[in-house]
């Protein structure tokens, strides 16, 4: 039938046998998530349309989390808007301050999405649930209303480039390399409009939380959607999370694809984007000496148990370099007590690092460590546009936890290897 | 007047996030394309237009970018791409948006523009020379004359 995974998950929701690229249809949704900075808008806009009620009050899910917990009185009534908003609507999954986390290491860990689903949020990187095997993607505010009052949302069916993992990524190396050595080949938007597809017998070397951090930074190749095969360690990931049955969609054999590009993972380095754009990547050993001001390790991109975890065995019995802050955010609750128990917060407080609540806080540049006129930070975020984290003339270099927990050592761009 | 930019212009740059704790236009119009052009606000006039490079809108998902553009007066953005959930953004609130690489190739900052969203045509009378922009499908045109997604929505639920 010549459909990619994506064209099939969305052929399902729009009721037809086929899709094909280009075609415009309308698809029923499985789930629609928003925020503290769009939801805002999107109730304004909610309000217009006519409706008294969400279609579906199990389907919605707001998240505070960017300026929560609520950094000054302007969000704090933004915070209070979509709190108001989700009582009213009985929105059965609005996370408070306390259960909350970053809403795109939250949703995946309370198994909202599976797979074969149909996900729209008010967030550019909605893309992250693509790691499930479902299709996901960010819309605005006005798209997210629509969603809310109708179940359903418009879409351009995508073409899709196909990329083929092949072998097993090394030590140090993550999905956070993985994805920016793409980002960097194709470049900002080496996919735009487009599907990323990863399949291949190198999948099954990646952990799903370095899947979320792949299909999570599709969107800085410009792409709607980025989406895994799935496989045992999907099936696994989902299993105590979720009761609900699922439809596991693979490509058709004759698929047709713009471009197939096949990525050794074995032979990836660690990466980093350079200020200002995420294509602007460099191995970490190609890099001249740059004096760092500030390492952030979290984000919806790095803030999973396992990226703690890397940075913790990187920093375990050493010191943050004197000068340098080192700020920790890890994802969810659940992921920060998860961190305590397995010691792994212990470890990073003895280095020298602090321990954040989750928030988006700094990778917006919205709070909790901006950075000054010509600082540099080392961060496993996903932007590093100007002024993205502070000052128009701060810095940021994205990297792993890896990079960033051994820079935090050194107090330079550093590759974990050379410690 | 037009505005002109380069490729890949963000919507942090658009739009910073330290402005996004209101979704005020009139707010927000105060710090729009601040951190690429702080002169911008002060010079725009109702009418302006920007013309920029591919990927124009790339990065978040904030509708406080288009918001603030068309907040601004700014009357079209002509880009030889945007980024697609800026696309969708720009169509749900009815900011006109048109893709041609030549018109973002030969326009100059100086040059008088014409701009018709019907047929997609793009005359600039200082140059004397006329741009064809890829037409919208008919569902977008239907949400445009709608005055965007929500009169559209509400125009649909109500039949």
């Amino acid at each position: 039938m010549k459909m990619t995974m994506t064209q099939k998950i969305l052929a399902a929701h729009a009721g037809l046998d086929y899709v094909e690229a280009g075609q415009l249809i309308e698809a029923n949704l499985d789930l629609v998530l928003g925020n503290d900075i769009t939801t805002p808008v999107a109730i304004k806009e909610f309000d217009k349309i006519g409706v008294t009620e969400v279609f579906d009050k199990s389907k919605v899910v707001i998240v505070p989390d960017h300026f929560a917990p609520a950094k000054d009185i302007q969000a704090a009534t933004q915070c209070k808007c979509v709190r108001e908003f989700a009582e009213n609507k009985e929105i059965e999954n609005y996370f408070e301050v306390g259960e909350m986390g970053i809403e795109h290491a939250l949703i995946p860990e309370k198994g909202l999405v599976v797979p074969g689903d149909v996900v729209i949020g008010a967030d550019s990187h909605t893309c992250t649930y693509g790691a499930l095997g479902a299709f996901s993607t960010g819309i605005g505010s006005t798209d997210m209303a629509a969603g809310m009052a109708t179940g359903k949302s418009w879409f351009k069916v995508p073409s899709a480039i196909k990329f083929i993992l092949i072998n097993k990524p090394t030590k140090y190396v993550s999905g956070k390399d993985i994805i920016l050595h793409i980002i960097g080949l194709i470049g900002v938007d080496g996919a735009l409009y487009k599907s990323m597809e990863f399949v291949g017998d190198g999948v099954k070397n990646l952990s799903m939380d370095s899947r979320l951090t792949m299909a999570n930074m599709a969107i800085e190749a410009g792409a709607k959607n980025g989406i895994f095969e799935v496989d045992e360690i999907t099936k696994e990931y989902l299993k105590g999370r979720t009761n609900r049955e699922y439809t596991i969609y693979t490509a058709d054999l004759d698929a047709i694809y713009d471009e197939e590009i096949t990525i050794d993972l074995s032979k990836i380095k660690p990466t980093v984007s350079c200020p200002h754009s995420p294509d602007n990547t460099k191995l970490v050993d190609e890099l001249p000496k740059i004096k760092i001001d500030q390492v952030v390790i979290g984000s919806c991109t790095n803030g999973r148990l396992e990226d703690l975890r890397m940075a913790a065995d990187i920093l375990r019995g050493k010191k943050v370099a004197k000068g340098i802050r080192a700020i920790v955010f890890p994802g969810t609750q659940q992921i920060y007590l998860d961190a305590v128990e397995e010691g792994i917060v212990t470890d990073l407080v003895k280095a020298g690092c602090v321990m954040s609540t989750p928030t988006c806080g700094p990778c917006l540049g919205g709070h909790m460590g901006i950075l000054a006129k010509g600082e540099k930070a080392v961060t496993t975020t996903n932007r590093n546009f100007v002024g993205r984290m502070g000052h128009i003339e701060s810095e940021v270099y994205l990297a792993s936890p890896a990079v960033a927990a051994a820079s935090a050592i050194t107090g330079y761009i550093t590759n974990p290897e050379n410690l | 007047m037009i505005f002109k930019y380069g490729d890949n212009v963000d919507t942090d740059v658009i739009i910073p996030a330290r402005y996004l704790a209101t979704s005020e236009p009139n707010e927000l119009k105060k710090y729009c394309m601040l951190d690429i052009d702080e002169e911008f606000n002060q010079k725009v006039q109702v009418g302006d237009i920007i013309v920029a490079g591919k990927n124009f809108g790339c990065g978040s998902s904030r509708e406080h970018a288009p918001i603030a553009i068309k907040a601004s007066g700014i009357k079209c953005v002509i880009a030889k791409s945007f980024a697609r959930i800026f696309y969708r953004n720009a169509i749900n609130i009815g900011l006109a948006i048109l893709e041609c690489e030549e018109a973002s190739d030969r326009i100059d900052v100086d040059d008088e523009i014409i701009v018709d969203f019907h047929t997609g045509e793009i005359k600039n009378l200082t140059k004397d020379e006329t741009y064809k922009a890829g037409a919208f499908p008919e569902f977008m045109q239907k949400i445009m004359a709608a005055d965007g997604l929500v009169g559209y929505v509400r125009q649909n639920t109500q039949k």
